[in-house]
């Protein structure tokens, strides 16, 4: 049984445009979204800004509520459960955040910083409570010296560190990190990375990863699942997206990321156009202003996931087309 | 291929709250004719401070240039006076940064914002600076009307604002454009298409740039040339093929072994250490407490770069086999 | 790795250190602003005399009110060296014991205006909806008159006397703090670090005392800082019309107003106690200053 089962779901807010009352719209932030993670595995969603990746993780904490949808964690519907009882549950569930240093209150030690989930929900204190502060502080490198200082001083890095041992103190099943280190040097990246990957292997960790950037998903997730415009397009396991992309926006993601290695220079692809605006998504298929190989269909029907290989894509061109013609060549 | 930019032993160091940051500490780079150099490094690394010496960009009481020359088509840019490098910006070396939202005037049309830089430097009619403003756009692929050079900043996207400040920055024709974290805020796809447009601008219009970035893929898949930068000098210059097959510095290979790109996290590499204080930085060669290779000669003296092969220099006791820290041949 | 038994509870200075380190800074950053050193030695000057008051006034029973008719209306001298007033009381006296009613008056208002309206500000703006809506309203409704005829109003309802021109000086001033920290609350309860402290099960009030107020203290101390100074002069103020402080009490303000009538040519009777009011606010606001460069590291350049 999955850890998370996510179904259909549906988030939507509605914004106030102008003075008065007058003009209500509707940002369609995630439509219709379903994905699964197995226990101690990755699942990453992948996506540009708008694609909904982060108002789904926040929909799965409990931080925003689905307009519609079924989330089932540890087996439970958290969507029709008393707030005390959602509490509860999720419990098992932590989040680390992008920015190290606006996740960590800047007047609180490291030790109170930690503590905290400790104070709230295990009702520990005193030494019981120091004890176990150092050993998530131990566990991902840090130490005593750390323990009464406050955020400021440390750097990146070490925050994000700080945010992982206080994401971990109780124990949790499933640890949403939304793009945790994109805001990292790549040195400080590689560390936080080999210590994710080794928390996670130690403790038996769920991850639902968000990321924006294909090479950190390429290393960290067992599965993926692309979000473009609030839906997700493609999904399935990481290697077989990676290895055989079907959908167009798959392959202009990948193509569209620069690779450092010097052999795959002159291999980027450029895909046109802007991100169209959540208010107002374009009709059938979200992705057919940009999309290259765009039927009628695709304006007027918007596509069902289907299976193609090993995984489940969204698009109503034929399981046998050649997607990755996708794009212009880059001049080198 | 005529030498367009030229700076050596450019050393730097300005006042902060904490004491004197030496920021840069010899850099030597240098940028021929419609070539593109990627000067590359962490956060902390002076490679912005970099671009903005070479532009005249510092605070003069607090930044102060204690060393090295920046020569522009023979020109010494630090013996001119403030008048002649206002000139020169724009004109002959014009610069974009990260945040085109912070680079634009949010009160004026665009349009007229390019005007105005125009008018400063070439003193046309303003018929003439609009034609001029409407060809930028033309240029950077913008389409080149008036209704959308009546626009306001807050109008466009993210990547059509950056291709707004670019327009900027080429209205005058500089033959050298500096671009400071171009695509860092943008979208995986978006940055594509901003890269592809740089390259565009040094084929058709010979624009000869410097783009700074962290981002080891935009560098490979864009530039000439690379330059990696740490704790404030150049450890490794040369053509980007060559530098990123075989890379030379121990802080390169470490580098490039921390890029999660085609590994996963459990295989990646990571640099023990942390990046040095710039106050008081390590003796000698700044990267040796980090460095595999360390050698005895290493915090005694500061390695100078040397060439070892066709435009490719390093400096490195360790990578050039003097371990007795013997002068060097200075690279010319 | 230690067990639970070994490890002792850390030392209190240890826990602390941060606190300390950054105080110490603090200090250091704000006595370089010689203005505001001069400031807090005015104050700490002011504090000192209005505590040995008695002992030092050369006249203390007149300073607590008792007349004196035989010395009415003296010049500067020797015997009294700001003079005597209409009633023939010593002013220096006066001043002294003048000095105690400011200075008890801005702390105890200033800070019952801070308990009152900052916790208010933080509930509204954390969970905003219709009490957020209602509080505002109020804060409108009371920011929308000059806050000194809104004290003036409040005096006429209960009387003149100094209690109540405090108290009327707190219903007045409160909601600038509430909407103050509600601007605040509605910024931070967006912050990652709130939403973190959600996922972890934390309460929200504990949020809003942990997380939110804390981190809305910055603002609030600087409007302190302003407020103090101007709280003086209101209460000086509301003594001065005859609405707080009322004879023989020796206030500066109701000194002045009693000097109003002689200020041709008996103008010490209420120039030495408005020179007392001007310099004190003054100092105020210098250490307000002060504090704000501390406070503000973008000044720090």
């Amino acid at each position: 049984m999955s850890l998370l089962q996510v179904d259909d779901l549906t988030v939507h807010f509605r914004i106030r445009r102008g003075l008065g009352k007058k003009s209500i719209d509707t940002v369609h932030a995630v439509d219709d979204v379903s994905f699964a993670i197995t226990e101690g595995e990755t699942l990453a969603l992948v996506g540009e800004s708008g694609c909904g990746k982060s108002t789904a993780a926040r929909a799965v904490l409990q931080l925003v509520k689905p307009t519609a949808g079924t989330i089932r964690f540890l087996g439970t519907d958290l969507t029709d459960l008393s707030s005390r009882q959602r509490r509860k549950v999720m419990r098992d569930a932590q989040v680390v955040f992008q920015d190290p240093y606006s996740s960590l209150n800047p007047r609180m030690t490291v030790h109170d910083l930690v503590a905290e989930p400790l104070r709230a929900q295990a009702h520990m204190s005193g030494r019981e409570l120091e004890a176990r502060v150092l050993s998530m502080l131990e566990m991902v490198g840090l130490g005593t010296q750390h323990l009464w200082r406050r955020s400021h001083e440390f750097s990146g890095g070490q925050c994000q560190r700080i945010a992982i041992a206080r994401a971990l103190a109780l124990d949790p099943r499933l640890v949403v990190l939304d793009e945790p280190t994109s805001a990292l040097d790549v040195s400080v990246q590689a560390r936080i990375l080999v210590l994710l990957d080794d928390l996670q292997r130690r403790l038996g960790l769920t991850y639902l990863f968000i990321a924006h950037d294909l090479a950190v998903v390429e290393s960290m997730a067992h599965s993926l699942a692309v979000m473009y415009l609030g839906r997700i397009v493609e999904q399935g396991p990481a290697r077989e997206i990676f290895g055989a992309p079907r959908h167009p926006y798959t392959v202009a993601l990948l193509r569209s990321s620069p690779s450092p290695d010097p052999e795959e220079r002159g291999t980027m692809k450029v895909l046109e156009g802007d991100v169209p605006s959540a208010v107002k998504p374009p009709e059938g298929c979200r992705f057919n202003p940009r999309c290259p190989f765009r039927m009628d269909v695709c304006t007027t029907e918007c596509p069902q996931p289907h299976a193609v290989g090993g995984h489940l894509v969204s698009c109503h061109l034929p399981d046998d087309f050649d997607t990755r013609a996708t794009g212009s060549v880059v001049l080198v | 291929m005529d030498e367009l930019l030229r700076v050596r032993g450019l050393k730097l160091q300005f006042r902060s709250m904490r004491g004197v940051v030496k920021a840069l500490d010899g850099v030597d780079i240098c940028v021929h004719d419609r070539e593109i150099l990627g000067l590359v490094g962490e956060s902390g690394c002076g490679k912005t401070i970099t671009g903005l010496a070479i532009l005249g960009l510092l605070q003069k009481p607090q930044a102060e240039i204690t060393g090295g020359e920046i020569s522009y088509r023979g020109q010494d840019l630090l013996a001119k006076s403030d008048r002649e490098m206002q000139d020169l910006r724009g004109r002959e070396i014009s610069m974009v940064f990260q945040d085109p939202l912070a680079s634009l005037n949010p009160v004026f049309q665009v349009g007229h914002q390019i005007e105005d830089v125009v008018r400063i430097h070439k003193g046309v009619s303003r018929r003439e600076s609009r034609e001029t403003a409407r060809r930028a756009f033309a240029e950077v692929g913008l389409p080149a009307t008036d209704e959308m050079l009546k626009r306001y900043p807050h109008q466009f996207s993210g990547g059509m604002r950056q291709r707004v400040c670019m327009a900027m920055a080429l209205a005058c024709g500089s033959p050298l454009l500096i671009a400071d974290e171009p695509t860092t805020a943008l979208d995986v796809t978006i940055q594509a298409q901003i890269l592809n447009l740089l390259l565009r601008l040094r084929e058709e219009l010979g624009v000869a740039q410097v783009i700074i970035t962290h981002n080891v893929g935009v560098a490979a898949q864009t530039c000439d040339r690379i330059a990696v930068m740490y704790a404030g000098s150049v450890v490794e210059e040369g053509p980007v093929v060559e530098v990123l097959s075989r890379p030379r510095h121990p802080y390169t290979i470490a580098l490039y072994e921390c890029l999660p790109h085609g590994h996963t996290a459990s295989e990646l590499k990571t640099i023990p250490g942390t990046v040095p204080d710039l106050i008081t930085p390590p003796t000698g060669c700044r990267f040796h407490p980090r460095c595999k290779h360390v050698l005895e000669v290493c915090p005694t003296a500061k390695p100078q770069p040397v060439q070892v092969g066709d435009r490719h220099w390093v400096s490195c006791f360790w990578a050039t086999g003097q371990t007795d820290g013997a002068d060097s041949e200075a690279a010319s | 790795m230690q067990s639970a038994q070994t490890i002792r509870l850390a030392d209190w200075r240890v826990r602390h250190q941060s606190t300390f380190d950054e105080a110490r800074y603090n200090v250091r950053v704000f006595f370089k602003d010689k203005l505001a050193v001069l400031g807090l030695a005015i104050i700490i000057f002011t504090m000192v005399v209005a505590v040995i008051g008695p002992w030092i006034a050369p006249y203390p029973e007149q300073g607590r009110g008792e007349s004196n008719l035989t010395e009415r209306l003296q010049a500067p001298s020797a015997k009294h060296l700001m003079g005597t007033d209409n009633y023939g009381r010593d002013v220096l006296s006066r001043v002294i014991y003048g000095a105690r009613i400011p200075l008890v008056i801005s702390f105890v208002v200033t800070f019952a205006i801070v308990i009152i309206g900052v916790p208010i500000g933080g509930i509204a703006g954390y969970f905003g909806g219709k009490f957020d809506e209602v509080v505002m309203r109020i804060c409108d409704v009371f920011l929308a008159f000059p806050s000194l005829i809104l004290a003036i109003v409040f005096v006429a309802f209960l009387g003149p006397s100094l209690r109540n021109a405090m108290i009327a000086i707190i219903l007045s001033w409160w909601p600038w703090y509430t909407r103050l920290v509600r601007g605040m609350a509605v910024s931070l309860r967006e912050r990652p670090y709130v939403e973190a402290a959600k996922t972890m099960g934390v309460g929200d009030f504990t949020i809003i005392a942990r997380h939110i107020l804390p981190n809305s203290l910055g603002p609030v101390i600087v409007q302190m800082t302003l407020d103090i100074g101007t709280v003086i002069l209101a209460a000086a103020g509301l003594s001065f019309i005859g609405l707080g402080a009322q004879p023989p009490v020796a206030e500066w303000g109701l000194m002045i107003s009693e000097g109003r009538d002689y200020i041709l040519d008996q103008w010490w009777i209420g120039a030495f106690a408005g020179l007392a009011i001007f310099i004190l606010v003054l100092a105020f606001n210098l250490v307000g200053d002060g504090l704000r460069d501390v406070l503000d590291p973008r000044s720090k350049r």
